[in-house]
């Protein structure tokens, strides 16, 4: 009678202690994951990071998406960045570069823009909103100016 | 003259210049003109007079409009030589054009300034009428004031974007003035109503246009109906070029029908919704098509492409409210209700080619979108209630550690 | 087995601090076993589910960021893009309102069995001012999501404190870091939250528990008349921490079960100047009190009802606190006793007033 109830003790004992330390591992796991920070941004940036300097072809544009709000970026064919906010300030379209036209665009209603953002013709009321544009490192970085 | 603008002008100035010229308002520069010294001195100023506006400067003051000599106290030098006096209404154009219509002379203040106002103004209705002599039309002090005359872009200004509907309203709202010559009365209360008068007065969106964005300034005509689609396609372009490109266009100025007018109106022109393009009673497009014909057929489907995208929006922007309320990702859903709200907005503008087919483009595409957030909606949703991966495992480990530790008690316990 | 071996880790400490009189003290605590041996371990769980909140509360400072312009966003950004965010925030969340469950029900269940009294008053003192802190925890932890429903429910209870005579004012702009709710407020119910009651709360919490140490386990009245040789007892080491530790996973399983079938959510984001929304209920162990204020009518004996109110409850808070000081004895063979009587009263109205707060 000894010998099977020494070995129900010793199982329930190898029970406990694997219990113990899956359940172990079911925290840390989950605070291992929580610790390491995500990539992906939240809704509220500071600055978003578009890529290398030197993969921005002068005259051309992307849209970058800034938090929840999409920002234009430029780049003038003498090499230099231009960030404005890419929300038309009449209907909330998407505005978009013309590099021929050397302008900013919206499609919706032909609402043109200068490349400061200046609203010149059309139906937009108010100017596009100024981003910052910093090379760090050689990345374009697109920045929040401050009001 | 007619006395009525002339009282909403005088009502205007008093808003500009409080009470009368008091001698330590007088600007230093203005301290030793003699015209001025007299004038405020036995109260005989001109009502209304702005002393800090661009005419009185030092070297033109009242003496640079009204002739004399301002550096004698002597009355009866200063009122001699090139004193003019006061001009009456049918010499004023004269009067003022006797600078502004001088480049020379205008170039030594402003070197960009025009100097076509009085030859504009003599191709208005205006200016012809007075020429005949009627001296109820507007002339230049009608609408720029006699003695506060200041830039348009001032916002003080009689002429600012935002006081000139109430300016011409001072006259064309004035039935007894305007019966003398057939005008209607009831643009400025159409105006005011619609999504022009709303944008300018109400928002003060200076972009939006007043009277003279549409009727000229100086040279003030009502457009000839067959330009109004040019007016409004100043600024409503890409509806103009749709429209203009048409069949319904060329069938317009067969029936002598005015293009923009006949649906949106003129001065009443309403808040565009997408029922005007159905065959409902709202629709503008029965007023002409009827059942049967292709008109009609496209207006009913081009409302039912624009329902079903408003619709899909509508349930996208419910969707993304419930999202947000329950904390989950928000972002790209964003991006997808901003893209649909641009294609309806296309959607809308393209309405003016008549083609369901050019309006299906945009409208499909917002539909994919709208469907898209929906679904992303629907996805966060789930993952919100079903985030349980991991949830089984950590579960079935305490549950098991819970039971083996309760034999562990017992065993404890009978030991 | 009583001899301890000085050798090893323990054996070196041993000789460093004396530790054997106190393994040997817990080796010979006793935990009395009756028919009410349950409510023993409502003290327990509510340590535990402390625990369990420093817990998560210490990692989700990690990715919150206070701030009127950040927090709504930051929390957020912790539910959806970092991994496990939401579970441990929907732990802490109802980690919290259990805590203040247990709490009460430790606190009844003490007031039943008058455990609070001699030689146990401190203890029923200190355990009355930490709950008092949890529900600081919670009036202050709820704000910090920034969102609609917590924005107003803190104005409406810091404007609560804000009727109170002469100091009443003054209390309010110290909560509110300003003369109203706005990012001020927030930054400070912050510093309340992870710096201000913890500490507080923690030295508290530390001497209650050195308390409950030395004195052992209330024996019940109906437990000490029953002769010596009927009384059953259980050893606390081994014996009553495994149970313990038994209830505390039972109570860890279910409150993971409801953060992950009823995951907390968010809201929309506090806008200062939006009017307030309809219904706004504070969280529900203030609700018996909110309700209550709300009934009163406006003016009573020339006095403002809601300040009258606010003061009953303080008096009557004050009064509960220091039970063991003016308790009413009676025989045993008395029927009824009048302690049960005022906690029946007590314990009924919270629960009446919070089921009408909830109707209404």
């Amino acid at each position: 009678m000894a010998e099977p109830k020494r070995s129900r003790r010793s199982f329930l004992n190898y029970v406990l202690g694997g219990g113990l330390l899956g359940w172990i591992g079911s925290v840390i796991y989950p605070v291992a994951s929580y610790l390491r920070p995500p990539a992906e941004a939240g809704g509220d940036v500071a600055s978003v990071k578009w890529g290398p300097e030197g993969d921005f072809r002068p005259g051309t544009s992307a849209i970058v998406k800034f938090g929840r709000k999409p920002v234009l970026l430029v780049r003038l064919e003498d090499g230099e960045f231009r960030a404005l906010s890419a929300t038309c300030t009449h209907l909330d379209c998407t505005v978009q570069f013309r590099s021929d036209q050397r302008d900013i665009w919206c499609a919706c209603h032909n609402g043109v823009y200068d490349l400061r953002g200046q609203n010149v013709s059309g139906p937009p009321p108010r100017p596009l909103g100024p981003y910052a544009v910093n090379i760090v490192d050689g990345d374009v970085v697109i920045a929040r100016l401050e009001a | 003259m007619s006395r009525k603008p002339f009282g909403v002008l005088l009502a205007w100035l008093a808003l500009v210049v409080a009470g009368p010229v008091a001698a330590q308002d007088i600007p230093e520069t203005l301290q030793n003109d003699q015209c001025i010294a007299c004038h405020s001195d036995v109260g005989y100023l001109p009502d209304g007079l702005l002393l800090a506006g661009p005419h009185m400067r030092a070297e033109l003051s009242c003496a640079g409009c009204h002739g004399g000599d301002n550096t004698t106290d002597d009355e009866e030098i200063a009122h001699a030589g090139t004193f003019r006096g006061v001009p009456d209404a049918a010499s004023i154009p004269a009067f003022c054009g006797r600078c502004h219509s001088d480049l020379g002379f205008m170039r030594s203040y402003s070197p960009s300034a025009s100097t076509d106002q009085v030859a504009n103004y003599y191709t208005s209705v205006h200016g012809q009428k007075l020429r005949t002599g009627d001296t109820h039309v507007a002339q230049c002090a009608s609408c720029h004031t006699a003695h506060a005359v200041l830039p348009a872009s001032d916002a003080r200004s009689s002429v600012h974007p935002m006081n000139v509907p109430a300016l011409c309203n001072g006259c064309h709202g004035d039935a007894e003035t305007m019966a003398d010559y057939g005008i209607r009365t009831t643009q400025y209360r159409d105006y005011v109503g619609s999504v022009h008068g709303q944008a300018l007065l109400e928002r003060e969106d200076l972009g939006a246009p007043a009277c003279n964005d549409c009727h000229g300034n100086h040279g003030a005509q009502p457009p000839g109906i067959e330009s109004i689609e040019h007016v409004c396609g100043m600024c409503h372009v890409n509806n103009a070029d749709y429209f203009s490109a048409t069949g319904m266009a060329r069938a317009f100025a067969d029936e002598q029908l005015h293009a923009c007018e006949e649906c949106h109106g003129i001065h009443d022109v309403r808040k565009t919704f997408d029922a005007m393009v159905s065959t409902g009673d709202d629709s503008v497009c029965t007023t002409c098509h009827e059942e049967g014909d292709d008109g009609y057929a496209a207006a009913d489907s081009m409302y039912a492409q624009l329902s079903a995208l408003v619709a899909a929006q509508d349930s996208a922007l419910a969707v993304t409210e419930r999202v947000r309320e329950i904390g989950m990702d928000d972002i790209e859903i964003g991006f997808l209700l901003r893209d649909a709200h641009e294609s309806t907005i296309q959607a809308r503008t393209l309405v003016h080619t008549f083609d369901p087919s050019r309006t299906a483009e945009a409208t499909t595409v917002g539909l994919e979108k709208a469907n898209e957030a929906i679904r992303i909606g629907h996805e966060e949703i789930g993952d919100f209630r079903f985030r349980r991966f991991g949830f089984g495992i950590a579960t079935l480990l305490i549950t098991i550690l819970t039971i083996a530790l309760f034999f562990k008690i017992r065993e404890v316990e009978r030991s | 087995m009583s001899e301890t071996s000085k050798r090893g880790v323990f054996g070196w400490l041993d000789d460093r601090f004396h530790l054997a009189p106190l393994v040997d003290y817990m080796r010979h605590k006793e935990v009395p076993v009756h028919r009410h041996s349950i409510w023993y371990y409502m003290g327990g769980v509510t340590l535990f589910l402390f625990i369990v909140q420093l817990f998560t509360g210490i990692l989700l400072l990690m990715y919150y960021r206070p701030g009127a312009e950040s927090a709504y966003e930051s929390v957020r950004f912790l539910m959806n893009k970092v991994p496990f965010g939401w579970l441990f925030r929907a732990v802490h969340s109802w980690g919290a309102n259990i805590f203040i469950l247990f709490a009460f029900v430790h606190m009844f269940s003490t007031f039943f069995t008058r455990a609070y009294g001699r030689p146990r008053e401190l203890t029923w003192v200190t355990g009355f001012v930490l709950l008092a802190l949890g529900m600081g925890f919670g009036f202050s932890g709820y704000l910090l999501p920034w969102n609609e429903l917590a924005f107003f429910a803190t104005k409406v209870g810091t404007d609560i404190a804000g009727v109170l005579p002469v100091v009443g004012d003054a209390i309010k702009v110290f909560l509110r870091g300003g003369e109203d709710v706005t990012g001020a407020t927030l930054i400070r119910f912050y510093a309340f939250h992870i710096a201000l009651i913890p500490a507080i709360f923690t030295g508290i919490l530390g001497v209650h528990l050195l308390f409950v140490q030395r004195q052992g386990m209330h024996e019940p009245e109906f437990v000490s008349r029953q002769p010596e040789g009927e009384k059953r007892t259980m050893a606390f080491f081994p014996n009553f921490l495994l149970r313990d530790l038994f209830v505390w996973l039972i109570v860890l399983n279910v409150l993971l079960f409801l953060a992950v079938f009823y995951p907390w959510e968010l809201g929309l984001e506090a806008d200062p100047f939006a009017s307030a929304p309809q219904g706004i209920k504070p969280e529900w162990y203030f609700m018996f009190m909110f309700q209550t204020l709300k009934l009163i009518p406006a003016h009573v004996l020339g006095l403002e009802g809601e300040m009258l109110g606010v003061l009953v409850f303080m008096l009557a808070g004050l009064a509960w606190m220091l039970v063991p000081f003016w308790e009413i004895r009676t025989r045993a063979t008395g029927r009824l006793k009048p302690m049960a009587v005022i906690g029946f009263l007590a314990l009924g109205f919270i629960v009446i007033m919070t089921i009408v707060g909830y109707l209404v």
